[in-house]
């Protein structure tokens, strides 16, 4: 397969980290949280999944036992995580960007701790391929689009369907832009934030599962995880809080991470070492010029949710 | 509906209310009890996660001594301590004014990292070519500045348009890092992007190497107490962090406030930049301010933004922090545990907020139809 081709499919496959991430933090922002915890919910994610594979990756069960089972074990952990957050700031009502901060030090430590005490022979070498299913065998880039690939196209346009065609998507958008209004209307505002938080962060999670297992492959992967769950926070803004346009956001930061390493290969091209990082840099300029021409704008559909960031507390005026 | 039952009043089995005043006493106790909670579920998370404790469970005394002896058992343990303490404090002293009028500045980061590429960049270009003294004031500006910079980008564009500074601040920080690693390639062309220790631009030292960078750090806490209580630009700051539309009504100019404070605490991340490079460090790696731009924020938050009380929860952290440190090397795990610790405390310390600001009333025990009637008679 030529070189191109080759090329955007990795920066498709890269993506799909970032799909993971933004789709569960689109999720939690349209309830109103503001949700920082989203790399340590990746990392714990990522290490929940290895976790399990660890214990079952010689076991001898059907792979495709294998493969639910280690997707389980990353929900799980991730869920926990959202459940703390959720328990913090909707219950405690503790400040948003506290808690998250708090959340991503506990999860990346965590996840270190564990996944250094894991047999990379195990949870690893014989899960790969059973998780790269329907193009395992084959040489070129395509080996890269595995289960957790296309799951993540499936959940992504499953969430934009949710959040903009149902109506416990609109209930769920009404939580976020004012929750005392979606009160009085009779909405179980607790209970959709909980919800929207625990789901989020069980989708960021398989972003850090997808990472490790599928996309990197390798027993180094975990420790670059933490900054992909930076960039996630980056894309819903990229992506103007809507799940469907994480698809082509992704690709686009996929596409700027992963030139740096295939630019080299274009004799027209001239590159020296320094211009890597200005290309790594690239995403988060973008990002930045998005956030402020969304703000010129001012279109009131490309805004963030009016109480991002804010707890709710009904006997407050 | 049919199903209306007649003048039922439905109580629920929860009733929260906020707390009027705050009883500094009782406050004391819960957030104490909430670190005690805190360590005992450390303790239990330990036994999980670290084999040599699972196997022998009566070391467990040694584990919690551990925290003692992390930062007081030898001399040099201790002034790394209060060093520690140092800088941490001075980027969440310098987040603090921007805190304080809800400018949720999560760069400071960025600022710090920029704030050393900046002191490093006039160390490398003119260390050994200018007196030592100069260069010392000149790698001063130069990180403030860069902090300054870096700071006043974010509050320039919420200014003008009200771009969200949340996001914009997260953004910058790997701006920064990306900066720093694109002149560690331009400055070390060798390709190990590992800049070493310079020669020049090191801080003098008084009787101790630390013992300067602590002094500083003190004093820029009294000034930051005093700029922030008894003067007007403390006031203003106030003012717009509790109302912008109080601000505008009395005559503030809150964009000029935004703008002005986030030069400053900019400016003094910059400082600790300043700090790390010519005091610490005399290099720049993409890991220089080591994740302390955000510890700062919860240092900031834990202490309510007061930065006399801002020192304690400084201390607190870094007593983790390095209590957790010697745990990893006494009983051998990952170099990443302290931050486990470190996440559980504050996840306590997080939620014990709550029971100081609220009361709670349960149905029937303390009711509020009670009270009610209570208020009738």
């Amino acid at each position: 397969m030529n070189i191109w081709l080759n090329f955007l499919i990795d920066s498709l496959a890269f993506g799909a980290t970032f799909m993971y991430g933004s789709t569960g933090e689109i999720l939690t922002e349209k309830a109103g949280h503001l949700n920082l915890g989203i790399p340590g919910i990746m990392c714990m994610g990522g290490a929940g999944g290895c976790l399990i594979l660890n214990m079952i990756g010689k076991s001898g069960l059907p792979p495709f036992l294998i493969v639910i089972l280690g997707i389980l074990g990353s929900l799980i952990l991730s869920m926990l995580c959202g459940l703390i957050y959720s328990f913090l700031t909707v219950t405690l009502r503790a400040n948003q960007n506290v808690t998250g901060l708090a959340l991503t030090t506990f999860g990346v430590g965590l996840m270190k701790v564990i996944m250094s005490k894991l047999d990379a022979t195990v949870y690893l070498i014989g899960p790969k391929m059973m998780y790269r299913w329907p193009f395992a065998g084959r040489q070129d880039s395509l080996q890269c689009l595995g289960v957790l690939f296309f799951l993540a196209i499936i959940i992504v346009l499953l969430s934009s369907w949710v959040l903009f065609r149902t109506r416990v998507g609109l209930q769920l958008r009404a939580v976020g832009e004012n929750p005392a209004t979606a009160d009085a209307v009779g909405i179980n505002v607790t209970r959709y934030k909980y919800m929207a938080t625990c789901i989020g962060s069980g989708i960021a999670g398989l972003g850090g599962f997808y990472y490790i297992i599928d996309y990197m492959v390798s027993q180094e992967a975990y420790l670059s995880l933490e900054a992909f769950g930076w960039l996630s926070i980056a894309l819903v803004i990229f992506a103007l809080w809507r799940p469907h346009l994480t698809i082509i956001g992704s690709f686009v930061f996929g596409f700027l991470f992963s030139c740096s390493s295939y630019i080299t290969n274009i004799s027209w091209i001239q590159v020296t070492m320094a211009t890597k990082p200005l290309l790594k840099m690239l995403p988060y300029v973008v990002t930045i010029i998005v956030l402020v021409i969304s703000s010129i704008r001012n279109k009131r559909e490309n805004q963030p949710p009016a109480s991002l960031g804010l707890s709710y507390f009904r006997e407050e005026r | 509906m049919s199903t209306v039952k007649k003048n039922e009043v439905r109580e629920p089995l929860i009733h929260l209310s906020k707390r009027t005043s705050v009883n500094p006493v009782r406050a004391w106790a819960i957030r104490i009890a909430a670190i005690v909670l805190g360590l005992i579920v450390c303790g239990l998370v330990a036994f999980l996660l670290i084999e040599k404790l699972n196997a022998h469970p009566e070391k467990i005394g040694d584990f919690y001594t551990a925290f003692i002896k992390g930062s007081f058992s030898t001399s040099r343990k201790f002034w790394k301590f209060l060093k520690n303490i140092a800088i941490l404090l001075c980027v969440s002293l310098a987040l603090t004014p921007a805190f304080r009028m809800r400018f949720w500045n999560i760069g400071g980061e960025g600022q710090t990292l920029v704030g050393v590429l900046g002191a490093i960049a006039v160390d490398f270009y003119l260390g050994g070519k200018i007196p030592e003294w100069l260069l010392l004031i000149l790698m001063f500006i130069a990180a403030l500045l860069t902090g300054a910079v870096w700071g006043v980008i974010p509050a320039l564009f919420r200014a003008k348009w009200g771009t969200n500074e949340t996001l914009f601040t997260l953004m910058m920080n790997y701006v920064a890092t990306f900066l720093v690693s694109y002149f560690l390639v331009i400055w070390v062309p060798s390709g190990s992007s590992s800049l070493g220790k310079l020669k020049y631009g090191k801080l003098p030292s008084i009787g101790n190497d630390y013992l300067l960078i602590i002094l500083i750090v003190v004093a820029l806490a009294v000034a930051l107490y005093i700029y922030l209580n008894y003067t007007k630009h403390g006031y203003e700051i106030n003012v717009v962090g509790e109302s912008v539309r109080t601000a505008q009504y009395v005559g503030i100019n809150e964009k000029k406030v935004i703008i002005r404070t986030m030069i400053l605490s900019g400016a003094l991340c910059g400082l600790a930049g300043y700090l790390i490079a010519a005091g610490l460090d005399q290099t720049v790696t993409t890991e220089s301010a080591g994740g302390q731009g955000f510890t700062g924020i919860m240092v900031a938050w834990l202490g309510k933004f007061n930065p006399l009380a801002m020192i304690l929860t400084a201390a607190l952290i870094q007593l983790l922090n390095q209590g957790a440190a010697q745990i990893s090397q006494d009983f051998d795990v990952s170099g990443a545990f302290p931050n486990v610790i470190v996440g559980i405390i504050l996840f306590f310390i997080i939620g014990s907020e709550f029971f100081i600001n609220y009361e709670i009333h349960f149905r029937g025990h303390h009711g509020l139809a009670e009270a009610g009637k209570e208020a009738v008679k």
